[in-house]
């Protein structure tokens, strides 16, 4: 080793040998070890692989324990109909929660708007198809003014919409008077209102368009967050909001835009529990918020945002229902409906986070 | 003389009571690999932060290839065809190295699809990634669906210097490229930096490591407490007498770097 300076032609001295070092580090390739890293990689590229394979082992365990009455076709649809709302609620949450938020206000503005709708309808004489676009401009107006709050006012997602659900739920009380608008008034009045609670039957099975409107949703959602470029950046945005401003991410605009769409959502929703409930009630789906993030997590998609598809949230709420329903025909008490559904949360985290600590 | 890629006077950034850039002037021709050196807090960072339009200097003047600029935003920056490898690379760990190729400037499909379902090219997008990784010889082919959080630091790096690379049109700026590399790594990334240089792209190189800094420089700007002190030409300087203009210990040359 000598001090004075060689002609180098590439590199430090020191650097000489690397030529003829191995070049693997370059490549991309990894190597996999045990068999649960395995699984911990396939679970970490595809996470809703978790809800399909919970959502199938109950449906098989049920079937066996509650026998034909579980799996019958009539059933079955019957559980995708008790779903229809909460999922749809579901889908406005994934959305929020996917950059990294929370949305407490998601019920409050499907029953908000649902009693706009109504009033209009039924009592100032409004047509319904107006009253119910009116019902849905008011859910964009919502949800644009909570992530007004979060983007501009830079208050976290959880105090703004912990905040706007009091608010949004104090505006339902009063301009419902706290009270119900009928069923027969509705039929009467704007029939339209409860467009969504028609079924149909098909084999055994009971279709009502309040189902088919939340699969619409899901897949239309889906559309939007994995093939467009909207979509990418929800996912940027939540993944690593700094990293995705820095790289040319309008951030800002995105969210609101997000916020602005759940909130569409949730009014569509709105519009669908008119039917699905049959009657206006300002007191329905008060454990709505909650029930959507449950939806949402044991659906596989991360509350730290960036992780998941919008698919697991629709599994996530037909696991719930399913272990409702299986758990109701199988004479189990109430009680313990909720009990499983609590560790189907805890379970469903641990996951979650069991994933993210993926090795490199 | 030739006209500078970048000229700045005079640049002021402030945050709160620490004044992160005091006056500070800068300068990048044509063509060059123009490095940065100073202690930590010296406000490299921010200096180059300043020009991008990453932050917004309090004061001064920008001139890019002798217009003057206000970018508000890194965004703008990059419509001119300036990128910037960030220290932290700014990267979505989560998504894929196409997504994050392309990150903000996404491929429509053609036709009515791309137009009004505003549907993704992923296949032309990942063709595009694919082929300018290979070309920096950075990847065998299949994984370019990777998420990016199972790669390496150093192929981390890589996928980000790609990405400046296939896209800055007026120049790059990289700030402590290889902070976080092996010895091997670091290599490839001094490879990548000359590779742009050849294609005519001048460079801003962030660095605390002399050795690379002496290896790739022509011409070295020393920034001490918030300005530039001095450029030097690597071929007049040795790394201790950088080293001692950045710290303090030495006078700087009474003449900038020709
Ligand atoms: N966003 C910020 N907020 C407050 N202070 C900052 C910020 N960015 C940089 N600074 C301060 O400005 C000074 C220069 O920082 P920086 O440009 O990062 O230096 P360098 O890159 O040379 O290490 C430091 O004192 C740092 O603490
Ligand atoms: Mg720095």
């Amino acid at each position: 080793m000598s001090d004075t300076p060689q002609p180098a032609p590439k590199g430090q001295e020191f650097e000489q040998t690397l030529d003829q070092s191995d070049t693997k580090v370059a490549s991309f390739e990894r190597k996999h070890h045990t068999l649960l890293e395995r699984i911990q990689h396939v679970l970490h590229n595809n996470p809703t692989l978790v809800p399909v394979i919970v959502l199938v082992i109950s449906l098989i365990a049920f079937g066996l324990i509650a026998g034909g009455k579980f799996f019958s076709a009539f059933n079955l649809s019957l559980i995708l109909q008790q779903v229809s709302i909460i999922g749809i609620l579901a889908a406005a949450q994934s959305l929020i929660i996917i950059t990294a938020g929370i949305d407490l206000s998601v019920a409050a503005i499907m029953v908000l708007m649902s009693v706009v709708m109504g009033n209009l309808a039924v009592f100032a004489g409004v047509p319904s198809g107006i009253a119910i676009l009116i019902g849905l401009a008011g859910g964009v107006g919502a949800g644009a003014m909570n992530g007004w709050f979060i983007t501009k006012v830079k208050l976290p997602p959880f105090i703004t919409t912990l905040g706007t659900w009091s608010i949004f739920y104090a505006l339902l009380l009063w301009l419902s008077g706290a009270q119900s608008i009928r069923g027969q008034d509705i039929d009467t009045e704007a029939p339209f209102l409860k467009f969504f609670g028609a079924s149909f039957n098909l084999g055994g099975a009971r279709i009502t368009l309040s189902a088919i409107l939340m699969i619409l949703v899901f897949v239309v959602l889906w559309y939007m967050l994995n093939k467009t470029a909207w979509g990418r950046h929800v996912y940027a945005i939540g993944d690593d909001k700094e990293a995705a401003d820095l790289s040319g991410i309008r951030t800002d605009r995105t969210l609101l835009s997000v916020y602005g769409l759940a909130g569409f959502v949730c009014a569509l929703a709105g519009w669908a529990s008119i039917g699905r409930v049959g009657s206006i009630s300002p007191q329905s789906f008060y454990e709505g918020n909650l029930d959507s993030i449950t939806a949402v997590v044991i659906g596989g998609i991360s509350l730290f945002g960036g992780r998941g598809s919008i698919m697991g949230a629709l599994f996530g709420a037909l696991i719930v229902g399913v272990f409702r329903s299986g758990l109701r025909l199988s004479g189990v008490d109430v009680l313990w409906q909720v009990f499983a559904i609590g560790w189907l949360i805890i379970i469903a985290v641990a996951i979650d986070q069991w994933i993210r600590r993926v090795s490199a | 003389m030739t006209t500078p890629v970048v000229q700045a006077r005079g640049i002021v950034k402030r945050y709160g009571h620490v004044t992160a850039i005091d006056h500070s002037d800068f300068e990048l021709r044509p063509g060059e690999v123009l490095a940065v050196i100073g202690d930590n807090g010296a406000g490299k960072s921010s200096i180059v932060k300043a020009i991008c339009g990453a932050t917004i200097p309090d004061e001064g003047e920008i001139l890019i290839e002798g217009k003057p600029i206000k970018f508000n935003s890194p965004i703008e920056a990059r419509e001119m065809g300036i990128e910037i490898v960030y220290q932290n690379l700014a990267l979505s760990p989560a998504l894929s190295i196409a997504d994050n190729m392309f990150t903000g400037r996404e491929i429509r499909k053609e036709g009515w699809m791309g137009k009004y379902l505003r549907l993704l090219d992923k296949p032309a997008m990942e063709d595009f990634a694919r082929d300018k990784l290979t070309e920096l010889g950075l990847m065998t082919v299949q994984s370019i669906k990777q998420p990016v959080e199972t790669l390496s630091g150093g192929q981390r790096q890589g996928v980000a210097v790609a990405r400046a690379a296939a896209f800055a049109s007026k120049f790059i700026i990289m700030d402590e490229p290889t902070a976080a590399l092996g010895v091997k790594e670091s290599r490839k990334v001094l490879e990548l930096i000359q590779d742009v240089r050849s294609r005519g792209i001048p460079i801003i190189l962030i660095s605390h490591n002399m050795p690379h800094v002496f290896e790739v420089a022509d011409r070295i700007h020393i920034h001490r407490l918030g300005k530039r002190l001095c450029t030097i030409d690597p071929k007049d300087y040795t790394m201790s007498d950088a080293v001692a203009f950045m710290t303090g210990a030495k006078e700087p040359p009474a003449q900038d770097a020709g």
